[in-house]
């Protein structure tokens, strides 16, 4: 029997509510334990192709898959992290490091699961791995725009997910903090084998650790080793087709 | 004020609501659908209506009727059939309108009306305490035990969908207890004025608090100090209760705010 792969889209096109086609006749297999980044220029369809992987919206027309279910009814979600695009807080009360990270490890624990010393650990090592130990018990608000981005990093890592899809992760994060999160997302890679999905229009950070770029255009432009991506396209927000 | 039978009743209702107002209103004020209690609070008095004209208790046909305007906004709102402030408004209008017609049916267009838009500290009896005491407990219990859960999802909806924590499931909850919160202040603080006491004591703690928990338990020590505030004063000045608490809570969103400047000025 053959594996199923961690995502599958299989001729997918999407729109939102009626209007223009976002996606067109998408195809698109990424196995379990792979790396890849997803670039493209603004508006090309990156957030909705990552959406309808995790199931947050339904296809248009084909199907989408996560290890072999459809992805709108896949059964083990809690194997799955998000971190959303420009993934600011709604809320206005006071929410400290240690409070976001946290609320990441709840769907492993359950709804009504209690937070367990284990718990508490994994919240610590994943402020640890974002390199906010020191922040730990700091109100969000009182970070820099890249240290709050980089607790909502922590988030996601904190339900140990094994699909991890991070939507422009290093918006706002300086160019250390930047080579320091491709170093971890790296090490997910090759020591838990976590399937990664990097999305961003710039994909510096990652690029040594990549074994797989795929460009995003209203529909796939480009897929294959970022060695082989044509010279034109090299800074990928000015791919035009 | 402890003598006289209806003071001491009054502060036991008092108590399960000064706690339970602002801890479900904590999580609808973050999820800023701090007007969902002022929709449900105008279909509970359709419900008071109706019970006053099938002669039935009002507080127990306000409950029916605060649970399903609470589960209708709610069900709107998820199934986008309308904005939220969209299903708030219909909702609350329908409710405000079909209470008005169903009351002059009755023919009790009278003090007897006022007392549930209002509050009055006069109508409580022993059975009532027992009902608000076992729901009020079973709400707070809910609440206690999906905190975190809640918190989750105040702090990112999709992050946490995606994760599989049941997001539609929490949210019928929050407005179940939304509901079940109006009902059981109906008679202390009234129809009207029951969402200022899921609100405002929220509003306050925001200004002052350090984390989401502190924030939390803050807004309930001034949910609790504003009941008990308002009904000493309301007693001692003769003043109807729902509307004392309200400024008492009010003020100490004031107090709040000049606290919080002070602090953060002084850091
Ligand atoms: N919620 C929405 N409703 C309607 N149209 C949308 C919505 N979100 C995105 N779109 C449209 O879908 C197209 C693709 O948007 P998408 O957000 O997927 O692009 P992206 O590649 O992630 O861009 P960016 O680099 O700016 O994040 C755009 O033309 C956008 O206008
Ligand atoms: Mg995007």
């Amino acid at each position: 029997m053959q594996v199923a792969p961690a995502v599958e889209l299989e001729s997918v096109s999407f729109a939102y509510g009626g209007g223009e086609t976002v996606l067109r006749e998408v195809d698109l297999r990424i196995g379990t334990g792979e790396f890849v980044a997803l670039a493209g220029p603004n508006g090309g369809g990156k957030t909705t192709l990552l959406r309808l992987v995790l199931g947050l919206e339904r296809p248009a027309a084909g199907a989408v898959r996560l290890y072999g279910e459809p992805a709108e009814r896949f059964s083990a979600r809690d194997t799955l992290g998000y971190l959303p695009q420009r993934a600011s807080l709604a809320l206005d009360a006071p929410v400290t490091v240690r409070e976001i990270v946290a609320a990441g490890t709840l769907p492993a624990r359950g709804v009504f699961g209690p937070l367990r010393r284990a718990d508490r650990a994994r919240v610590d090592e994943a402020i640890a791995l974002v390199g906010l130990a020191e922040r730990t018990d700091d109100q969000l608000r009182l970070l820099s725009g890249g240290q709050q981005q980089r607790a909502m990093i922590a988030k996601a890592l904190a339900g140990r997910p094994r699909l991890l899809a991070l939507d422009e992760p290093t918006t706002g994060v300086d160019a250390e903090s930047q080579e320091a999160l491709g170093e971890l997302l790296a090490r997910l890679h090759d020591d838990l084998g976590v399937t990664i999905l990097y999305v961003s229009h710039e994909f510096g950070a990652v690029e040594h650790h990549v074994e797989r770029l795929v460009l995003v255009r209203g529909a796939i432009v480009f897929d294959g080793p970022p060695s082989e991506l044509p010279g034109l396209w090299h800074d990928p927000s000015h791919v035009h087709v | 004020m402890f003598e006289s039978e209806f003071m001491r009743l009054a502060f036991a209702v008092g108590a399960v609501i000064g706690v339970l107002a602002p801890a479900v209103g904590f999580f609808l004020v973050q999820r800023r659908l701090s007007l969902i209690g002022d929709g449900i609070g105008h279909v509970a008095f359709a419900g008071v209506a109706l019970g006053i004209l099938l002669d039935v208790s009002p507080i127990l046909t306000a409950l029916v009727a605060a649970v399903a305007g609470g589960v209708a906004i709610e069900w709107l709102r998820s199934r986008r059939l309308a904005a939220g402030d969209q299903a708030l408004a219909l909702v609350f209008y329908t409710g405000i309108a079909a209470g008005v017609v169903l009351v002059s049916l009755a023919g009790s267009l009278d003090v007897n009306l006022f007392q549930y838009l209002f509050g009055s500290i006069l109508t409580v009896t022993r059975q009532d305490v027992v009902v608000v005491a076992l729901l009020g407990l079973a709400g707070l219990l809910c609440i206690a035990v999906l905190y975190r859960a809640f918190s989750a999802v105040v702090i990112d909806e999709e992050g946490a969908r995606v994760s599989g924590v049941p997001v539609g499931f929490l949210n019928v909850v929050l407005a179940v207890l939304a509901a079940l919160t109006v009902a059981l202040s109906l008679q202390i603080v009234g129809v009207l004025l029951i969402a200022a006491l899921m609100v405002l004591p929220v509003t306050a703690a925001t200004r002052i608090g350090w984390s989401l928990a502190s924030t939390m338990l803050l807004s309930i020590g001034l949910g609790l100090g504003s009941v008990f505030l308002g009904l000493t004063i309301s007693y001692y000045a003769d003043l109807p209760p729902g509307g004392t608490i309200v400024l008492v809570a009010a003020g100490g969103v004031a107090v709040a705010a000049v606290g919080g400047a002070l602090q953060s000025s002084t850091r």
